[in-house]
């Protein structure tokens, strides 16, 4: 089976610094791949790259096959490649549900008079647009329940904003979904409950999905496959014992052990 | 308040979030009321609002009142024009008169002896969506630099190509656009055999159009490219990774802007019959930020409720120095009810305020009779009882340029001083503001007009940022 997403020899630099060097990536259907990293290891740029918020400097991403290095974000999302921010970028006074349905941009075709007019295009579309926001927004049961719907966004708990970040995400009907630290700041149950919920999406949507996380309890609970970066290479890729033992991971964590520096000395 | 025994339990998030929601509304009957308003929706509403627009010519508005009201309405629709643009796409754009301009000027090119032998004098109906098909191709060029520029740098962007409308309609083909000189006897607006002669006609023409058009708008604001546009004003990363194209959707904000724009500026040259380059200045500019501003940015009511306002107050009020008095002194003393508390504070300040008055009046009379020669210049009932109270000069014109620069010191001083002094400080401040109001302030309706809007903005900036019927905004954190 051919990979959802290919990231082939992929480089980036900022003028002297090189963030990212002949990076190969590749996440295949319906698979979680996490990719863990100290601060500064390449980690969101890596997403950046592939929603074409940078452009790299050589080398190539291929989505389902085909070439999308270079392409605005907006396109690239509307192939099916929707992300999530570390950073938490809502539309902050815009209700819950609106949110949602601004999402629903790229999958909808209506003319502004189409829409003032009330033809039969706009309405149907708009009721779509509803009906999926109301449907992705479900999947978080009571945590963004019906009552939430018509609140401004900004009067969300933090939890809640990462959860309406992951519905948003969802409403572009994605097969590629970047999960950008999902579980940064939630408490053990909240964290234990993004866990599942990355199980759920794979399995309800059939979305491939690339998780970049610290929390460790989550990228061992949902990856099918961890990849280690360091200065903008791979450092060791595999399953996550395998990863998370792997001398060069620790290394880059928590620097050489002092032995081995005498040694080398 | 009562807690409802079927709601949710107190503390939980749910009840959390309806508590938020509620002290949205205002307390006691005030915020029933607006909770019933806002039960019956909003086409009704824009409806009763409409009617009432229609019924006032009812009452026997003379020719100035009509004259005041159609420039309101025209600068009415300006602001939720550029409503579209500054309150939702979040584009900062201060060339947005330009459209006005255009639209004027095309209207009265297309209707009126200026082009060829016998000029152009097409109906309404086809010069109408001409000169708003060449504003949306206007506005999308204008719109170009906001493809790079943000913030204020496209402010100021914009903002030389306003002027530069100004320039060209000033020195460019003036056999054709007139010059300095403008253009003059433009048709009046003729379309199906009906032609609008009489201001009347203008009046109920542009109620029916801001109705309209604030009606097309609504509609607009929650549909997918109402939703885009806020989107991209929230956050144009975010939008752009969630499938819109931030780019094109800041143009087509700019585009309907403009077609806004110039509606109202071949309304604006039918009933004038005449256009010049300095209708379509700076100085109208600031007038649509201000009613948008005090309306609320966002807000399709509140730009039209806020430029209705501002017009009323500073074409219709503020041009009658009797008029201009009672606003000055009723405002004055409505900010101290509503700001000096508690009521003790409040009674000490406008006791002592009142006594200084007389006390320095009949003092500055023993004194000189020539200090207090001048007489209050506000007029009727209000002059009278200010008459011993308040001590003007026989030279009114020095004393007040004095004591204008002495009480813009008073002000810096008293927002210095804290507590008690403030209250005492407070004193003389309000009754140097009223010398200087009597003195010079009152007979100069074109500073002070400006004086009081300004002054109008601030207080309400301060007792609500959010402007009139504007939705409560956070800024993002970025």
């Amino acid at each position: 089976m051919s990979p959802v997403l290919e990231l082939d020899r992929l480089s980036l630099s900022f003028g002297g610094l090189r963030a990212l060097s002949e990076l190969d990536l590749q996440v295949r259907e319906r698979e979680v791949v996490s990719i863990i990293g100290p601060n500064g290891a390449g980690k969101t740029t890596v997403f950046n790259v592939i929603t074409g918020v940078y452009e790299p400097s050589a080398g190539d991403v291929r989505f389902a096959a085909a070439s999308i290095a270079g392409r605005p974000p907006h396109v690239i999302a509307r192939l099916g490649i929707a992300r999530t921010f570390q950073t938490l970028r809502l539309f902050m006074n815009m209700s819950v549900l609106e949110n949602v349905m601004a999402a629903t941009y790229g999958g909808t075709r209506a003319m502004p008079w189409e829409s003032v007019l009330r033809l039969p295009r706009a309405r149907r579309e708009e009721r779509e647009a509803r009906a999926l926001a109301e449907e992705v927004l479900s999947f978080f049961g009571q945590r963004l329940a019906g009552y939430r719907w018509d609140q401004p966004a900004y009067s969300l708990s933090y939890a809640n904003r990462r959860r309406l970040e992951i519905a948003r995400a969802l409403a572009t009907r994605p097969r590629l979904l970047l999960l950008d630290e999902p579980a940064a700041g939630m408490n053990p149950a909240e964290t234990h409950e993004v866990t599942e919920l990355i199980g759920q999406i794979r399995d309800q949507r059939g979305v491939a999905i690339l998780v970049i996380e610290h929390d460790m309890h989550v990228v061992s609970g949902c990856s099918d496959r961890v990849i280690a970066l360091d200065h903008g290479v791979t450092i060791a890729e595999g399953g996550f014992d395998q990863v998370a033992n792997h001398p060069a991971v620790v290394e880059a964590y928590m620097g050489r052990h002092p032995e081995d520096l005498a040694g080398a000395g | 308040m009562s807690i409802d025994p079927q709601g949710p339990k107190v503390g939980a998030d749910e009840w959390v979030a309806r508590q938020a929601h509620r002290r949205e509304y205002l307390p006691s009957w005030l915020g029933r009321a607006q909770r019933a308003g806002e039960r019956i929706g909003w086409w009704p509403r824009l409806a009763v609002a409409g009617l009432a627009g229609l019924a006032l010519p009812l009452l026997g508005l003379g020719g100035f009142q009509l004259q005041v009201g159609i420039d309101a309405l025209v600068i009415a629709l300006l602001a939720v024009g550029l409503n579209i643009v500054v309150g939702w796409a979040g584009l900062l754009d201060l060339g947005y008169v330009a459209f006005f301009g255009f639209g004027a000027y095309g209207y009265a090119l297309l209707s009126s002896p200026q082009l060829g032998a016998n000029g152009i004098h097409l109906p309404y109906w086809l010069s109408l969506p001409i000169v708003m098909a060449g504003a949306a191709l206007l506005g999308l060029a204008v719109g170009l630099p906001s493809r790079r520029l943000l913030g204020d740098y496209l402010a100021i962007v914009t903002l030389f190509l306003g002027e530069a409308f100004v320039e060209v309609t000033n020195n460019v083909a003036p056999s054709k656009l007139g010059g300095p000189n403008g253009i003059t006897s433009i048709d009046p607006i003729r379309a199906f055999g009906v032609e609008l002669t009489t201001n009347e006609s203008y009046y109920y023409l542009l109620v029916i159009v801001v109705v309209v058009t604030m009606a097309v708008l609504r509609l607009l604001e929650y549909s997918r490219t109402g939703r885009a546009w806020r989107a991209v004003r929230e956050d144009p990363l975010a939008a752009a990774a969630m499938t819109i194209p931030v780019n094109r959707v800041k143009l087509s904000a700019f585009a309907c802007g403009a077609m806004v724009a110039a509606l109202a500026g071949t309304i604006f040259a039918a009933q004038q019959a005449s256009v010049f380059p300095t209708d379509f200045d700076t100085p109208i500019l600031i007038l649509i930020y201000a009613g948008l501003i005090l309306g609320g940015t966002g807000s399709i009511a509140g730009a039209a409720t806020g430029a209705l306002v501002v017009m009323v107050i500073y074409d219709g009020v503020l041009r009658s120095p009797a008029e201009a008095s009672i606003l000055f002194y009723g405002l004055g003393l409505l900010t101290l009810l509503v700001k000096l508390r508690p009521w003790r504070r409040l009674a000490a300040v406008l006791g002592a305020t009142v006594a200084l008055g007389f006390a320095a009046h009949a003092i500055a009379a023993a004194i000189s009779p020539s200090a207090v020669a001048g007489g209050p210049q506000s007029t009727g009932l209000l002059g009278g009882g200010l008459r011993d109270w308040i001590i003007v000069p026989a030279n009114p014109q020095t004393a007040g340029n004095v004591g204008f620069v002495v009480l813009i010191c008073l002000a810096i001083a008293l927002v210095q001083v804290k507590g008690r002094w403030r209250t005492i400080l407070l004193v003389p401040t309000i009754y140097l503001a009223a010398f200087v109001w009597e003195t010079r302030l009152v007979n100069e309706p074109s500073i002070t007009r400006q004086l009081m809007i300004g002054a109008i903005l601030i207080v309400t900036m301060i007792a609500r940022p959010q402007g009139l019927l504007g939705q409560r905004r956070v800024e993002a954190a970025t």
